[in-house]
């Protein structure tokens, strides 16, 4: 019986259009995208032209500080175009799909009888290193460096989550060859923090792991909170972490010996016509999504969940990290006469400024209000299930204090841990990209 | 909707390059009064609580409400009776609510032209913070406090309490009472006394008359710290007739006072709706009654003259302390920050209150200064509640 961690700080913001359990087909595109900055931490160097031919699991680009980190195409096909924005930074390639994939072939292997730096090696060179994060900083895992214990988070606790437990079915194997891999690269334990409603056995009965059951509301599921709790994260030390779905992806790579990034994915939101989950290659576009199934009206599209995913076009791609795709309304046509004066039931406050009508809200993207100086007090703290003070950790950040923020424990968050922070702050603060600020300039400092 | 159109036609002469740009401040504030404002997330999460600042300032006004009625209904009580006049319930309601509306208008008029002024030079847009101090302002001082004095004492605190330190959410002492304090030390004759608390002339033609033989307007904290009885038990309150006042009296808040501070009841009721909403924080509300008692227990034991035999509900009852406690505690910017800290500020709001007013003879009300005291004290109290946490972290990593 695994250990049991209560979570009480938390929220679950109910939300219309969960995804439904039910597998409604494949999804695919002409185009596949790829984006660097899925990657966090990573300066991207090109291994490609316009016009190259590539196969999947073949590099696009790598990294700028460990070249034999490569990221991979999730296609076989021809490179059609590197958009660049600003300064000539890489902002995406475009991948042009073969009918039938090419896969390159990274022979399958028996992880028992790899050494640490096989195992590594693979993964860098298959493009998964990319989904394995660090903390400090919370960006892709420093390949050099040796990690204190690996935290796997095993479930999703955020608003209209993907299951991991239906999108891992049939995966049991891989998962726990993922496990075993990942027990190859440490000396210390590696973690795996469940849900006590988890039922997928590749989970629930992995070996080779520590598991721990947390139960509690958003975010329970976060693995800076399992961390925290366990084994919490000191100046000098340095954790690697991942999702569960992806840990499924590495054990994939050594069973089968190709790299197949296609995820199961949920599609969610209150604007969603019929929700569910598809079968989809990272980077492939949504309109075969979408098309015919959301509501009319001025939309958001969002790669990932509501409170940390990315803002995509409607004929936006998948991104690389993220097994779900939500959408809900803009908003911006929206004007709401004397809101402070509210009593409409279609609001929804985490505090009690409201009356709570209903049991699911179809909000939309509008912040609410204006941004103002931290105001009201003890509003963080509510939502910050962690030994850490979360006003003055966003306080210090602020002010770029680096002894206050290392004393603080800026070393054990990432920018994911204060998104409850952002939803309910009534100052209407960017804490994410203050806390993703902070962190990169840190690692600027001390590196 | 045509309020809607009208707004969107006079915005651009408010924008970048717009004619009356330099009012944008003053625009912006209008608009977003009126419609919340529809601009969506543009980095981190998609979705946003519905509450705001204004939401919040809205619901601290509404639990000012009742205090503010009940203390309206007062002042027309109060002069009702020093007249001897037996006036009903709508004419004393009346007269209250015209006697205090000049002062509430004053406030807000002054406090919110600098506000405005102060966020159109800054080019920020307007806090909601002042709707509430300028609340504030006229429910602590006296009825006969004169309007021009009121004018410079929140002008005098909006600017050197709070805009010098950069507005709301940034200031150190509460707005509200630095005016209060300005008000005292700068005009200790219009705030104190037995002339100050009463009304007896008539306002806007309403109510005036004779004043009754042996009318004495003392509050009854200036009964007490005046009075030469030697023990408690031979000494009484009284009304400004001269007619003995009970402990429910002071509860309900027929009894002369500050206008907004008299109605324990009332004020309970607000506590009520802002620990309802989450708006107020109930750890300093209970810790400040708790420290205010234990302190009037202990002075109780040790007694050696009246105001020290006074007991604890008295304390709690007379005076500022329910209203200061409930409202001027909890204000949240100087307020300690942290959940532990918040019951010591609280404590010793309580503790410091009862004892200045103790021991303190030249002043019957030791609320103001209580909190204003610990309002400078609440970083250090914070400080180390961070740093138990920091120290925690320490010992975790040298294991």
């Amino acid at each position: 019986m695994a250990n049991r961690i209560k979570i009480k700080k938390g929220l679950q913001i109910p939300l219309l259009g969960k995804p439904e359990k039910v597998l409604r087909g494949n999804v695919t595109s002409e185009f596949v995208h790829v984006w660097p900055e899925d990657y966090q931490g990573i300066t991207p160097r090109l291994s490609v032209k316009v016009d190259d031919t590539v196969k999947a699991g073949q590099a696009l680009f790598h990294s700028k500080m460990y070249p034999e980190m490569l990221f991979t195409s999730p296609v076989s096909g021809t490179v059609v175009a590197i958009n660049r924005g600003a300064k000539r930074r890489i902002l995406n390639i475009v991948v042009k799909a073969d009918k039938e994939v090419e896969y390159v072939e990274f022979g399958k292997k028996d992880i028992a009888k790899l050494s640490t730096d096989e195992v590594k090696k693979s993964l860098l060179e298959s493009g998964l290193w990319g989904f394995i994060k660090q903390r400090p900083y919370d960006i892709v895992a420093n390949p050099t460096s040796e990690p204190r214990d690996i935290f796997v988070t095993g479930f999703d606790s955020s608003p209209l989550a993907t299951s991991y437990d239906f999108v891992l079915e049939g995966r049991e194997a891989d998962l726990q060859s993922g496990f075993d891999a990942l027990a190859k690269l440490t000396k210390g334990k590696v973690f795996l923090g469940i849900s006590p409603e988890t039922t997928n056995k590749g989970l629930k009965g992995a070996k080779n792991v520590t598991i721990t059951e947390f139960d509690g509301p958003h975010p329970a599921g976060n693995v800076g909170v399992h961390i925290n709790h366990l084994a919490p994260v000191n100046k000098g030390e340095v954790v690697w972490t991942l999702n569960a779905i992806d840990v499924a992806l590495i054990g994939r790579l050594f069973n089968e010996g190709k790299v197949d990034m296609t995820r199961k994915i949920a599609l969610a939101g209150s604007e969603v016509k019929q929700t569910g989950y598809y079968n989809m290659l990272i980077g492939t576009e949504l309109k075969g999504l979408v098309k015919g199934n959301v509501n009319e009206g001025s939309l958001r599209y969002i790669s990932g969940n509501v409170l940390t995913g990315t803002k995509v076009a409607s004929d936006g791609a998948l991104r690389a990290t993220h097994s779900q795709v939500t959408v809900i309304p803009e908003g911006d046509d929206v004007h709401e006469f004397i809101g402070w004066a509210s009593l409409s039931p279609n609001r929804y406050s985490s505090g009690s400024t409201y009356l709570k009508l209903k049991k699911a809200y179809r909000l939309d993207a509008r912040v609410m209000g204006g941004p103002r100086a931290i105001i009201v007090s003890n509003e963080y703290e509510k939502v910050f299930p962690m030994d850490i003070m979360p006003e003055q950790l966003i306080k210090s950040t602020i002010a770029f204090n680096i002894d206050k923020m290392e004393q603080l424990g800026i070393y054990e968050v990432a920018p994911e841990d204060f998104a409850l922070c952002e939803f309910v702050d009534t100052s209407k603060l960017e804490i994410q990209k203050i806390i993703r600020i902070g962190l990169d300039e840190l690692r600027k400092e001390m590196e | 909707m045509s309020l809607r159109k009208f707004l969107d036609n006079i915005k651009p002469n408010f924008e970048e390059g717009g004619k009356l740009h330099w009012l944008y401040s003053t625009y912006d504030a209008f608009e977003t009064f009126l419609y919340v404002p529809n601009h969506t997330s543009k980095s981190g999460v998609h979705i946003h609580d519905a509450r705001d600042s204004k939401r919040t300032m809205v619901i601290v006004i509404l639990a000012l409400i009742p205090a503010l009625l009940m203390g309206m209904y007062n002042v027309g009580y109060q002069h009702y009776l020093s007249i001897g006049v037996d006036a009903s319930f709508i004419q004393t309601f009346i007269y209250g609510l015209l006697g205090m509306l000049p002062h509430i208008v004053v406030s807000y008029v002054v406090g919110l032209g600098i506000e405005f002024a102060m966020a159109q030079i800054k080019k920020e847009e307007v806090a909601e913070g002042f709707l509430v101090s300028g609340m504030l302002i006229p429910m602590i001082v006296p009825i006969d406090t004169p309007l021009w004095m009121i004018a410079v004492a929140t002008a005098f605190s909006v600017i050197l309490a709070k805009e010098v330190f950069g507005g709301t959410g940034y200031n150190i002492f509460n707005v509200a009472l630095i005016a209060r304090a300005f008000l005292f030390f700068a005009y200790p004759s219009k705030m104190s006394g037995d002339q100050v608390w009463v009304r007896t002339d008539s306002t806007f033609g309403i109510g005036g008359g004779e004043v009754v033989d042996g009318l004495s307007g003392a509050t009854p904290l200036g009964q007490i710290a005046t009075s030469d009885v030697a023990s408690f038990s031979d000494f009484s309150f009284h009304s400004v007739t001269g007619e003995v006042l009970n402990l429910w009296d002071m509860f309900v808040g027929l009894i002369p006072g500050s206008m907004g501070e008299v109605s324990t009841l009332a004020i309970l009721l607000g506590a009520l709706i802002l620990i309802a909403t989450g708006v107020g924080s109930w750890k300093t509300m209970v810790s400040v009654f708790a420290g205010g008692a234990a302190t009037a227990l202990l002075l109780n034991a040790l007694a050696v003259n009246l105001i020290m035999e006074m007991p604890p509900l008295y304390h709690l009852f007379l005076g500022g302390f329910a209203f200061g406690a409930v409202f001027m505690a909890t204000d949240p910017v100087t307020s300690a920050r942290t959940e532990k800290g918040k019951w010591v500020f609280g404590f010793l709001i309580g503790v410091l209150a009862v004892l200045i007013r103790v021991f303190n003879p030249g002043y019957p009300e030791g609320m103001m200064l209580a909190i204003l005291f610990m309002n400078a004290f609440a970083p250090l109290i914070d400080f180390y509640v961070v740093d138990g946490n920091i120290k925690r972290r320490l010992k975790r990593a040298v294991k």
